[in-house]
C-alpha cells in the first residue's frame, strides 16, 4: 500500500472537487451537491482503507520510521549562502496512532455534514466549494508532519469558515464570522512567531552531512538537533522555551476552546448553519487538543512537564464553568456549544494526566466528542429546520409527536452524559483513570468529576423541557425524521454504540502512539535540560 | 574629461537611455498626430520592454558609471539596482495597462501624449533614485520624480479632488524635497563630500559634530520618508491616494515607494555600514543609530497605518492607510539590519508589487461598473461580480499575509529576519498589526459578499485583455505561497552584490 499516496489523495480530494464545481454551471445544484456527496464520501472510503492497513504495532510520535503511509519529498529549496543558510521545506505527510483516529472523524464528520448541508438554499456553488476547501484544510492539518505545512493548513482554513458562517449564517452572522476570524488569527500569530523561533533554533543533519534549519517536526523533538546559541535551544541557558510553548499553546487554546479564549464559540455556533456547527464541534475543535499534543508535548516535554497542573487546572475550569453555563442556556444550540466547551475540559484533563490510561482516554474524548457533539448539533438543526426556533422553553411533549426523534436525542444526550455502554462513557473514565493516579492534579480531577454531574443536570432538564410535558399544539404538526435524517443520525449512533461497547477498536489504534508519546515525555526532560525556571 | 569616460560609462546605463529615448518619441509622435493617439500606450509599453530588457541584462553586473576618482562614481550598477529597476518597469506596465482599461482616466484624458511623457520622465528619475550614488544625483532624481507625479496626481482635471491632491502633494513635496537638502548641504559641509561611497570612510574618521550629522541625516530621512510614506512624514499620503486617478495612485504606492526604499538602503548600506559580521549582520556606524531609529519609525508607521484604516469608507483612502502600513513592515524588515532583513525586504516587495498592483486593478475595474469607491457601493459585489470578488479577496488575503497566498511568504521573511536578530518585540507589534489589518481588509470581503447586492448592480463584463491582465497577477500571488522558492533566489541573489 505504500505505492499509493493514499494521505495526498485524501487532503487533496476535495480541492480537486472543488475546482470541478467551480467549472459547473450555477444552476446544476443536484451536481454540485451530489459531487460533494461522492468525493466525501469516497474520503470515507480512503479513510476505511488507512484503517484496514493501519498497523497497531508502530508508535510514530518522534521516530519517522514508525509513522504510516509516510510521503516526503523536497518541495522549496533555496541554495546555500552563509549568512541565510540553505532554507529547505519537505513536503512530509504521515499518521500515527494520535492522527488516525482524527482522520477517521473528519472523513466521517465531513460526510455527514455534506447531508446536512443539502437543505442549504442560496449561493448553492459558493457553499460546497468553500466547504471542500475547509475540508482539505482540515485533513492537511491531522497529515502534515511538517511544520511549515502544518501551519499553511492550519490557516487555509479560516478564509473558507469565515464565509461559510458569514454569507450562510444566522441574524448575527456577520459579528460571529468576524469574531472567530480575529480569534483564530490572533491564535495562530503566535503559533507562527514560535514555529519561526524552532526554526530557527534546531538543525536538521542532511544525507550529505551538512545541517540546514528544519521545519520538520520530528527534528524538532530531538534535543540532539537544537544548535547551541538557538533562542529556543535547551542548550541556550536564556533561551526562551517556556514563552515559546506559552505563544504555541495559547494558539491552540483559542480553538479547543479553552476558557478565558471560548468566547467566539457560542457565537459562532449560535450564527453557523447546521452542518458548519457539525464539522466546527466535530473536527475543528480537536485541532487545538491535537496541536498541543502533535508541537507543544513532544518539542518541549520538559516544560510540559512542569505546566500539567495548569493544564489540568484549565481544563478543570473548562468543564465546570462549560457545564454551568449550559445549565443557563435557553437557546438549545448555545447549550450544546457550551456542553462542548465542558467536554473538550476533559480532553485537557486527560492529557494533563501525562499517563497511558489519561492520554488515551483524551485522544478517545476527542473522537468521541466528535461523533457525539455532531449528532446533538444535527439534533438541534433538525428541531429548528421544522419549527424554527430553539428555545428550550417554547417546546414540550415532543416526544409522542416525534418518537423516534426522541430516540436519537436520548441516545445522543446519554452518550453526552456518559452512561455505561456508550462512547462517551469509556473515555471519560479513562481520562478520569489517568488523572486521578497523578497525585499532583488528584484534587483537580475530584473537582472535575462534578462536571459529569452538572452535564447530567443540564443534558436531563433539557430533555424534559423539550420532549415530556404537554405537547403545545403550536407543535402538533411537527413530522418525524426524513430519510436523509436518518442516514445523518444513524451511522453515527452506530459508532456511538459500537465504541461504548467494544472501545477497543479505537484504543487499538492509538495505543502504541499513546504509549510512545507517554515515555518520550517522560524521559526526554533529562535531554531537554537548562530549564528556564 | 576624456570622452572614454563617458563612453565607458555609457554601457552601464542603457535603461536610462532607453527611457530618455522614448521619453522624446513619445514627445515627437503626440507631437505629428491627433488629440488622442491611441498608438501611444502600446509604444510606451514596447518601450519599457525594451527597458526592462536591459534591466535583466545587468543582473550580476557590477559596475560604477561616470567614476571620477577611486571608488568616487554618479552611478553604481548592480543586482540590487536591477531587482528594484524590475520592480519599476513591471509596475510602469501594468500603470499603462490600468489607465487603457481605466474608464476614469478615459473621461479626462484631453491628450494622452503628456501623460505618456510624464510617466518616462518618472521612470527616468526612478531609475536614478535606485541606482545613483551621489547625493546631488539623488536629490535631482528624486526631484525629478516629485515633479512628474505632481501633474500625474492631478491629472483628472475636472475632479475637484484630483486637483486637491495634486497641490497637498506639491506643497508637502516641496517642504520635504527643501528639508532634503538641507540635510545634503549639511553632510557637504561636515565631511566636504557628496558621494555615498566617499561619506564612509569620511563618517568614520571624523570628529564632525555628531548631532549636527544626526540633524542632516533626519532631514535627509524628512526627503525619503515622504517618498515612501513613512510616519511622520505621510500626511499626503490618504488625501493624494484617494484624489490622485486610481492608476496613478497604483503607480505611486509601488514604483514610487520601491524608488525610495532603495534610495535609503543604499544610502544606508554604502554610506553607514562598515562591514558585517559571519551571520551577516551589519556593523553600522555608531554615529547615527539607524537601528533604533527605523524601529520607532516602523512601529509608528504600521500602527498608525493600520489603526487609521480601521475607519475608512473609501476603499481607495483604505489602500491608502493600507500601503502606509506596508511601508512599516518594510521598515521593520530593513531596521534588522542585516543580510537577512534585506533579503527579506526585496520578498516582500516583489510580492507587494503584485498584490498591491492587483488590489488597485480591481477597484479601477469595479468603478468602471458601479461608477463609485465608496465601500457602500461594493455591498453584494461579490455575487454580481464573481471573478472580481474572488479576485479581490485573494489579493486582501494576501495583503493580510495569510497563506496560501503570497503576502504570507512576505511576512514569513519578515518575521524570520527578525526572530533570527532577536528582536521580538518588533516581531510581536508586527504580527498585531497584521491582525489589526484583517479587521479592515475583512470589511470589503464583508461588504462584497455578506451584503445583499442593490437590485440594478451592474454585471460583470470584462473582456479577455482584461482578464488576462487580472489572471497575470492572481496566479502570481498564489503560485508563490506555495512555491516561493523563485523570488527568494531572485532576492537573495540581488543582494550579493549591493555596498561591498
Amino acid at each position: 500500500m505504500q505505492q499509493v499516496p493514499l494521505l495526498s489523495l485524501i487532503t487533496f480530494l476535495p480541492i480537486i472537487g472543488m475546482i470541478l464545481i467551480l467549472f459547473l454551471p450555477k444552476n446544476n445544484e443536484k451536481v454540485i451537491k451530489s459531487l460533494t456527496l461522492a468525493v466525501t464520501g469516497i474520503q470515507v472510503l480512503l479513510g476505511i482503507v488507512i484503517w484496514r492497513f493501519y498497523d497497531y504495532s508502530l508508535g510514530g510520535i518522534y521516530n519517522q520510521a514508525s509513522f504510516q503511509f509516510v510521503e516526503k519529498f523536497r518541495w522549496i529549496e533555496i541554495s546555500s549562502v552563509s549568512w541565510l543558510g540553505t532554507i529547505k521545506i519537505d513536503y512530509f505527510l504521515g499518521i500515527d496512532g494520535i492522527s488516525a483516529p482524527l482522520i477517521l472523524l473528519t472523513a466521517v464528520i465531513t460526510f455527514i455534514a455534506t447531508l446536512a448541508s443539502w437543505n442549504i438554499k442560496t449561493s448553492i456553488k459558493g457553499y460546497f466549494a468553500l466547504f471542500l476547501l475547509l475540508d482539505t484544510g482540515m485533513m492537511g492539518v491531522f497529515v502534515a508532519l511538517d511544520f511549515f505545512l502544518f501551519y499553511i493548513f492550519w490557516e487555509i482554513m479560516l478564509l473558507p469558515m469565515y464565509f461559510l458562517i458569514g454569507i450562510w449564517g444566522g441574524p448575527r452572522k456577520e459579528y460571529a464570522a468576524i469574531k472567530f476570524f480575529i480569534y483564530t488569527l490572533l491564535g495562530s500569530v503566535f503559533i507562527l512567531l514560535a514555529m519561526i523561533g524552532l526554526y530557527l533554533s534546531a538543525t536538521e543533519t542532511l544525507a550529505d552531512g551538512s545541517k540546514v534549519f528544519t521545519f520538520n517536526m520530528l527534528q524538532l523533538m530531538n534535543a540532539e538537533n537544537y544548535t547551541a546559541d538557538g533562542i529556543l535551544s535547551p542548550l541556550n541557558p536564556s533561551n526562551l522555551r517556556l514563552w515559546a510553548f506559552l505563544a504555541l499553546f495559547v494558539g491552540f487554546a483559542i480553538k479547543i476552546p479553552m476558557f478565558p479564549f471560548h468566547t467566539w464559540l457560542p457565537d459562532a455556533h449560535v450564527e453557523a448553519p447546521t452542518a458548519i456547527s457539525v464539522i466546527l464541534a466535530g473536527v475543528l475543535l480537536k485541532m487545538g487538543t491535537y496541536g498541543i499534543l502533535r508541537i507543544n508535548y513532544p518539542m518541549f516535554p520538559e516544560i510540559t512537564n512542569q505546566l500539567v497542573w495548569w493544564i489540568a487546572l484549565f481544563g478543570m475550569i473548562n468543564i465546570i464553568y462549560g457545564a454551568l453555563c449550559a445549565l443557563a442556556q435557553k437557546d438549545f444550540k448555545k447549550l450544546i456549544a457550551y456542553s462542548s466547551v465542558s467536554h473538550m475540559g476533559f480532553v485537557m484533563l486527560g492529557m494533563a494526566s501525562l499517563n497511558t490510561a489519561g492520554v488515551s482516554g483524551a485522544v478517545l474524548q476527542m473522537f468521541n466528542h466528535g461523533t457525539i457533539t455532531a449528532m446533538l448539533f444535527i439534533i438541534v438543526g433538525i428541531i429548528y429546520d421544522r419549527a424554527h426556533t430553539r428555545g428550550l422553553d417554547d417546546f414540550g411533549g415532543l416526544a409522542n409527536q416525534m418518537p423516534v426523534y426522541t430516540g436519537f436525542v436520548t441516545i445522543a444526550f446519554f452518550a453526552a452524559i456518559g452512561l455505561p455502554g456508550l462512547s462517551g462513557f469509556i473515555s471519560e473514565t479513562f481520562v478520569f483513570l489517568g488523572a486521578f493516579h497523578v497525585e499532583s492534579i488528584r484534587l483537580i480531577t475530584v473537582i472535575s468529576t462534578l462536571g459529569i454531574l452538572l452535564g447530567a443536570g443540564y443534558m436531563l432538564w433539557t430533555l424534559q423541557r423539550i420532549f415530556l410535558g404537554q405537547l403545545n399544539p403550536k407543535w402538533s404538526a411537527l413530522e418525524d425524521l426524513t430519510a436523509r435524517e436518518y442516514a445523518m443520525l444513524i451511522p453515527l449512533t452506530i459508532i456511538v454504540i459500537a465504541l461504548g461497547v467494544y472501545p477497543s477498536l479505537m484504543l487499538d489504534l492509538m495505543n502504541s502512539s499513546v504509549n510512545t508519546m507517554v515515555n518520550f515525555l517522560l524521559k526526554s526532560p533529562e535531554t531537554f535540560s537548562g530549564l528556564p525556571f | 574629461m576624456s570622452i572614454e569616460y563617458f563612453l565607458n560609462s555609457l554601457y552601464l546605463i542603457k535603461p536610462e537611455i532607453v527611457v530618455t529615448t522614448f521619453l522624446v518619441f513619445v514627445v515627437l509622435l503626440d507631437l505629428f498626430s491627433n488629440k488622442r493617439n491611441n498608438l501611444l500606450p502600446f509604444f510606451s509599453i514596447l518601450g519599457l520592454l525594451v527597458t526592462g530588457y536591459f534591466v535583466l541584462e545587468q543582473f550580476g553586473l557590477k559596475g560604477l558609471a561616470f567614476v571620477t576618482s577611486d571608488s568616487r562614481a554618479m552611478v553604481s550598477v548592480d543586482s540590487f539596482s536591477a531587482f528594484f529597476k524590475s520592480i519599476v518597469v513591471l509596475s510602469s506596465i501594468y500603470f499603462i495597462l490600468m489607465t487603457v482599461y481605466s474608464k476614469e482616466m478615459e473621461e479626462t484624458f484631453d491628450r494622452t501624449g503628456e501623460y505618456y511623457t510624464l510617466m518616462f520622465g518618472m521612470v527616468l528619475g526612478m531609475f536614478f533614485m535606485i541606482s545613483g550614488s551621489d547625493l546631488i544625483l539623488l536629490y535631482l532624481s528624486v526631484e525629478l520624480v516629485s515633479l512628474s507625479s505632481y501633474v500625474m496626481a492631478g491629472f483628472a482635471k475636472n475632479s475637484e479632488k484630483s486637483s486637491e491632491a495634486s497641490l497637498k502633494y506639491l506643497i508637502y513635496g516641496a517642504l520635504s524635497s527643501g528639508l532634503m537638502l538641507f540635510g545634503i548641504s549639511l553632510i557637504y559641509g561636515l565631511t566636504a563630500s557628496t558621494n555615498l561611497y566617499e561619506l564612509n570612510p569620511l563618517l568614520i574618521v571624523s570628529e564632525a559634530n555628531s548631532f549636527i550629522l544626526m540633524f542632516a541625516m533626519l532631514l535627509i530621512f524628512a526627503g525619503i520618508g515622504y517618498k515612501i510614506s513613512a510616519v511622520p512624514f505621510h500626511f499626503w499620503t490618504p488625501d493624494v491616494y484617494e484624489g490622485a486617478p486610481t492608476p496613478v495612485t497604483a503607480y505611486l504606492s509601488v514604483a514610487s515607494k520601491a524608488a525610495g526604499f532603495a534610495l535609503l538602503i543604499r544610502l544606508i548600506k554604502v554610506s553607514f555600514i562598515a562591514e558585517k559580521d559571519t551571520f551577516g549582520f551589519w556593523i553600522y556606524n555608531p554615529i547615527f543609530n539607524w537601528q533604533d531609529f527605523l524601529v520607532i519609525i516602523s512601529v509608528a508607521t504600521m500602527t498608525l497605518g493600520n489603526f487609521a484604516a480601521l475607519w475608512q469608507k473609501n476603499v481607495k483612502r483604505m489602500l491608502a492607510y493600507s500601503s502606509i502600513a506596508h511601508a512599516g513592515y518594510l521598515l521593520a524588515a530593513l531596521a534588522v539590519l542585516s543580510d537577512t532583513g534585506l533579503v527579506a525586504v526585496l520578498v516582500y516587495f516583489a510580492v507587494y508589487l503584485l498584490m498591491n498592483l492587483g488590489a488597485f486593478l480591481i477597484v479601477i475595474f469595479i468603478k468602471n461598473k458601479t461608477g463609485s469607491e465608496e465601500l457602500d457601493s461594493y455591498d453584494g459585489i461579490g455575487f454580481s461580480m464573481p471573478f472580481l470578488g474572488v479576485s479581490f479577496t485573494i489579493f486582501l488575503v494576501s495583503l493580510t499575509g495569510l497563506p496560501p497566498t503570497a503576502g504570507f511568504i512576505g511576512k514569513l521573511y519578515l518575521f524570520i529576519a527578525l526572530v533570527d536578530a532577536k528582536m521580538f518585540v518588533l516581531a510581536i507589534i508586527a504580527l498585531l498589526n497584521s491582525v489589526v489589518s484583517l479587521y479592515y481588509y475583512i470589511r470589503i470581503l464583508k461588504h462584497m459578499f455578506l451584503a445583499k447586492p442593490s437590485e440594478n448592480s451592474p454585471k460583470e463584463e470584462l473582456s479577455a485583455v482584461q482578464f488576462i491582465i487580472l489572471f497575470s497577477l492572481v496566479i502570481p500571488v498564489l503560485l508563490f505561497g506555495v512555491y516561493f522558492s523563485p523570488i527568494v533566489e531572485l532576492a537573495k541573489n540581488s543582494i550579493l552584490l549591493l555596498g561591498f
